[in-house]
């Protein structure tokens, strides 16, 4: 019987929600090349994960060692390159995240695995399987096959499926002897670190003013500061704008930052790469002001201006400032 | 301490037209502003401010064409001291699987504490090259590292996770290390720099002088080939609000009132 392997991915005591998206994708794979589908768990003392997975697939693989506690890429590989080469999945899946990009490239170099990364979707067409992958900042897609193997590896992108609930299926928990012989010594997690809160919690706000790299130089954050402040909302950006260090790193939406779902959010110059969409896509509202009628971000906007930041936006604000003065 | 950086020559994104050619599989690429991959610009400036704080060398490496000069002879102007342009046309169509090959037979042979790479490029996006050029080297890796402290015989970094989390790893030496964005501030370079780093040399090394075979790299030697390039389909698209400036604020502030915003 052919086999998909999805990788469980966890962190502090919780499954991530990747996880739950691979089995979606992957279940869906299953059925067209009639193969079974497989969790593989890595990590110690997870048996109530193993439970809450086994409702969504036939079989867990659970490996419990005190060296996978934590995400460690060497720990990983090692089990990994050992049970890959022992059970020959045609695919195995890996989330597009901090954690798979540190472990898949290696994995699949030492295996000689052919490898797809950053997928926002698979398929196969016969024996072949082709991927879709977002390409020049989000601004062309590209369909692209990989090199015929009897197993391939693929990372999925966070958020590319919606999760489908299943009747809970009551899989099978088998547990596997860990493989790892010797000590990790290359790499050796420490702790976790949270940098310290901010006075403003983006995620809290009902209107949030967004701000990206179109503001171009620190000193034309006035103009849209002044807007956030006509509106009652709080400033926010992407991530270049705290790679500039121009708002501190908890102002920042997105993967690395934070998730915000408010009333109101207004992207301003913000050209709308996926891993910003993915924190703010939620809000009830979205209005995106850029330059580009081409950016990403009205694609995700449910109104869209096209115009020159600096001409619309004051315009703007004092069209607000008139509205609330004449009330 | 010396250090190898690898960089990547990218056509600019932000304000870029894109068109995808008669070909299907490429975009055009005449008209794009080509510079240094935004994550390179920062791995580079982390290599150079180690270099001045404990002295040694850092080394510059990039597989690409001729173009790729521009961007080679930027990190000379900012304190790379060597640059080595890997070219050939038997590496066109590479993938990061036959980058990081090609990479690693430049490399392999050179004195090292660290590589470091951009945690990824803002063209293909793979975020695989650093991390298999570690495993044919055979030697450990840490991505998107948001600092590094350097120790005898290994360096702490901290890694970016999700939501705003990190964590500290320690890693030990020699290692490759793939620089997210934001660790530093890449400097500015000086025309007296660009003027001075016009007289430095690029070594230039193709297939046979790497010892590679041509099924090695190119499309034979990758894992993935691009079969088309397209524009994504539109499935959900913003209305579009036209007209002039107080226009458009009036449609806006409208838009707001009647959800009780303003």
């Amino acid at each position: 019987m052919k086999e998909i392997l999805v990788l469980a991915e966890h962190r502090r005591g919780e499954l991530r929600d990747v996880t739950f998206e691979m089995l979606t994708k992957g279940r869906e794979l299953s059925q067209k090349i009639n193969a079974d589908l497989t969790v593989v768990l890595l990590g110690h003392n997870v048996k109530e994960f193993a439970k809450r997975l086994a409702d969504h697939t036939k079989r867990v693989l659970i490996v419990d060692d005190p060296r996978l506690k934590n995400f460690n890429s060497e720990a990983y590989q090692r089990v990994l390159s050992h049970l890959i080469p022992e059970r020959k999945p045609s695919l195995t899946l890996i989330g597009h995240t901090t954690f798979g990009v540190d472990l898949a490239p290696r994995l699949a170099a030492e295996l000689n695995v052919p490898l797809a990364t950053d997928c926002i979707d698979l398929d196969f067409e016969g024996e072949k399987l082709v991927v879709f992958r977002q390409v020049y900042g989000g601004k062309v897609n590209v369909k692209a096959s990989l090199r015929k193997s009897d197993s391939y590896i693929v990372t999925l992108r966070p958020a590319a499926f919606e999760v489908q609930e299943v009747k809970p299926l009551g899989g099978e928990i088998v547990e596997i002897p860990s493989p790892l012989t010797e000590d990790i010594t290359y790499k050796k997690f420490i702790e976790f670190f949270e940098p310290p809160a901010g006075e403003v919690d983006i995620a809290a706000a009902g209107i949030i003013i967004a701000v990206g790299r179109g503001i171009k130089d620190l000193d034309n954050m006035p103009v849209v500061k002044k807007l956030a402040e006509a509106l009652g909302g709080v400033l926010a950006c992407s991530r270049p704008i705290v790679d500039k260090g121009w708002l501190p790193s908890d102002r920042q939406v997105g993967t690395s930052g934070k998730t915000v779902k408010p009333k109101l959010y207004i992207a301003v110059g913000i050209s709308g790469a996926s891993q910003h969409v993915s924190g703010m896509k939620n809000a009830d509202l979205i209005i995106a002001i850029n330059k580009d009628p081409k950016a990403p971000i009205f694609r995700t906007a449910d109104y869209g201006v096209v115009e020159d930041l600096f001409k619309i936006v004051p315009t703007l604000t004092n069209r607000i400032l008139e509205e609330k003065t004449s009330k | 301490m010396d250090l190898i950086v690898c960089v990547k020559h990218v056509p600019e994104m932000a304000e870029a037209e894109i068109v995808v050619d008669e070909s299907g599989k490429r975009i055009r690429m005449e008209d794009l502003v080509f510079a240094i991959n935004e994550w390179d610009d920062y791995a580079l400036e982390e290599a150079v401010l180690l270099k001045e704080r404990l002295g040694g060398s850092v080394t510059v490496v990039t597989v690409g064409s001729e173009d790729a000069d521009d961007t080679l002879r930027k990190c000379l102007a900012r304190g790379a001291d060597r640059a080595i342009r890997l070219t050939d046309k038997a590496f066109e169509g590479s993938d990061a699987y036959a980058i990081a090959k090609i990479l690693h037979k430049a490399i392999k042979d050179l004195p090292f504490d660290m590589i470091l790479t951009g945690a990824q490029a803002g063209d293909d996006g793979y975020a695989q090259v650093g991390v298999v050029l570690a495993e044919l080297l055979g030697i450990p890796h840490a991505t998107m590292v948001k600092k590094i402290e350097f120790k005898e015989g290994f360096a702490k970094v901290n890694r970016e996770l999700e939501g705003g989390l990190e964590e500290v790893v320690e890693v030990k030496l020699p290692a490759v290390l793939a620089i997210q964005t934001g660790i530093n501030e890449p400097r500015y370079v000086s025309i007296l720099g660009i003027r001075k780093a016009r007289e430095k040399e690029i070594k230039v090394l193709g297939l046979r002088d790497l010892g590679l075979k041509e099924e090695e790299v190119g499309e034979s030697g990758s894992w993935i080939t691009v079969e088309k390039m397209f524009i994504p389909p539109i499935e959900k698209e913003a209305e579009i609000l036209t007209g002039g400036l107080d226009e458009i604020a009036a449609k806006v502030v409208e838009t707001l009132r009647a959800r009780g915003l303003v």
